[in-house]
């Protein structure tokens, strides 16, 4: 017996005493996070329906999309220096760099604690025992190597660079002429600015900007930047799952548009 | 205006306890303190409980209060409702005394393991001086009043005793960073030593311990996370390693 079961701790055999609905918030969590990854594994494997052409519009889950069988005009100046196949299996654009955008969620601070506490109920809330033996934490692999997160993060950079680039050539027609606008570059631009939010409010980007200082007063600069990023900070959580279904629902409509069961209003 | 209320309290000591229900008298304005106070005045005369000032700042009336851990003395009554009954046991993560009373020892053996402030030897007592902006991050963490919530809270050894004696808890973890992010402290050992000798690789940031805490400090947001990035940046990051090698940058 271990924990609040200890021979030398108050004998009370509930696991809680906790009155509220302590079991709500992880419910929901696991709910969203399992519907999300169900629906980013189906859309990873579909391989196709990500880009519109005469709209200019890629899905994120497909964008950098550097596959040979990408559409060309959906490639970054054509670059693919990805096979079609792999092992005689067609290997889906997104299956490529999805890992970068996946390993920064999974590594965040905040999704760690909402899948450690809904996935794997350690603890599922707060004052309500765990189930495990036996618990190391992040001590040893394979939760050591979250430690990468700051790896990730600066992929996430790069991805947010790329998909606002995407954002930004969706304000063309379809002779390509600048200044239009449609419904589904405001997706979009939403979604990758949220991206953006969930970025810069990073706890590593906090560190790197200027968190691992010893003296902010010999850098008044960089004590700027981690102010602000300390007050974006506090809304992690928030543009964490803003972003998450940002990106679902651009990846959604672009699908919707692709496959011809939406249209694309056009503004302008 | 007074009402009765519904309380069960936990009665026992290490050998055997349970919860005893009670009903009493609360006035407009109680804290369950006080009615703990009336019940031990008039029902309980022999009900142990540990309580100082009355006003949040002590620490030491903690307790569980519908299985949460809280400061009694800042629990208003007319926080439940009024069919509701208010369950109070002591400190499920300590050894336990008597009734409401736990053996807090863990936490001051942890206090005692952690490395002192070391000053600048070129300096005098006295001569210290340091700007506002590069200590304020440092102050939050002294707003601590030790009540050991977040120690109890913390499920790394609430829940697996065998960890107590490799973790020090967030308490002491947030110290650990208050002195690594010091200005002045000297000692160059902090991070490897949070991490290998005070276990804050156990944290997995699940922030009960922000939570809990009383004084509303961002325990885990902006001592653990920063601390734990601190550790990567010196242990799990080829790059800041090999930089380090080539440019001494300790002390930024």
């Amino acid at each position: 017996m271990s924990g609040v079961f200890s021979p030398t701790r108050a004998k009370i055999k509930e696991r809680t005493l906790r009155t509220d609905k302590w079991w709500l918030q992880p419910l929901l969590t696991f709910g969203v996070l399992f519907s999300f990854v169900i629906y980013a594994t189906f859309r990873a494997f579909e391989n196709k329906n990500y880009f519109v052409e005469e709209s200019h519009l890629i899905s994120p889950f497909y964008s950098p999309c550097l596959s040979e069988s990408c559409e060309p005009a959906a490639t970054i100046g054509g670059w693919t220096p990805f096979s079609a196949e792999i092992f005689n299996f067609a290997l889906s654009p997104a299956l490529i760099i999805l890992i970068f955008p996946l390993g920064f969620r999974m590594t965040c601070y905040y999704y760690r604690k909402a899948y450690y506490r809904s996935f794997w109920f350690s603890p599922p809330a707060c004052g309500v025992a765990e189930p495990h033996e036996k618990y190391t934490g992040e001590t040893r692999l394979p939760l050591l190597g979250q430690n990468i997160h700051r790896y990730f993060f600066y992929a996430g950079l790069v991805f947010n660079v790329i998909l606002t680039y995407d954002a930004i050539i969706s304000f063309r027609n379809k002779e390509g002429e600048w200044g239009h606008m449609t419904l589904g570059s405001l997706v979009l631009v939403l979604s990758s600015a949220l991206l953006w939010f969930y970025s810069l409010s990073c706890h590593t980007c906090r560190h790197t900007v200027g968190g691992r200082l010893k003296h902010f007063s010999k850098h008044p600069v960089r004590y700027k930047l981690w102010t602000t990023v300390s007050v974006l900070n506090t809304k992690h959580q928030q543009f964490a799952w803003f972003s998450l279904a940002a990106v679902a629902f651009a990846d959604i409509y672009v699908r919707q548009v692709a496959s011809g069961a939406w249209s694309n209003p056009i503004f302008f | 205006m007074a009402r009765s209320i519904k309380l069960r309290i936990w009665r026992g000591d290490s050998t055997d306890g349970g919860l005893k229900d009670v009903v009493v008298e609360a006035n407009e304005g109680e804290v369950v303190l006080d009615v703990i106070h009336r019940v031990q005045a008039t029902q309980m005369g022999d009900l142990a409980v540990r309580w100082n000032c009355k006003a949040g700042k002590c620490g030491s009336c903690s307790m569980e209060i519908n299985g949460k851990p809280r400061l009694a003395c800042m629990t208003q009554v007319a926080s439940f409702g009024e069919e509701e009954t208010i369950t109070v046991t002591p400190l499920r993560a300590f050894p336990i005394i008597k009734d409401l009373v736990t053996d807090v020892s863990f936490n001051y053996k942890k206090a005692m393991e952690i490395p002192a402030y070391e000053p600048p030897a070129e300096l005098a007592p006295g001569e210290a001086r340091m700007e506002q902006i590069d200590v304020e991050r440092s102050q939050e963490f002294r707003k601590c009043i030790e009540c050991f919530l977040c120690q109890d809270v913390c499920h790394v050894v609430r829940d697996h005793e065998e960890n107590k004696k490799s973790f020090a808890g967030p308490r002491f973890l947030m110290r650990m960073a208050e002195l690594d992010f010091h200005p002045l402290d000297q000692r160059k050992t902090r991070k490897q030593e949070a991490q290998e000798q005070h276990g804050l690789g156990f944290c997995n940031i699940t922030k009960c311990c922000t939570e809990v805490c009383p004084e509303h400090i961002k325990i885990t947001d902006n001592a653990l996370i920063p601390m734990k990035e601190r550790v990567a940046d010196v242990k799990y990051d080829p790059v800041r390693w090999l930089g380090s090698k080539i440019r001494k940058r300790e002390g930024l």
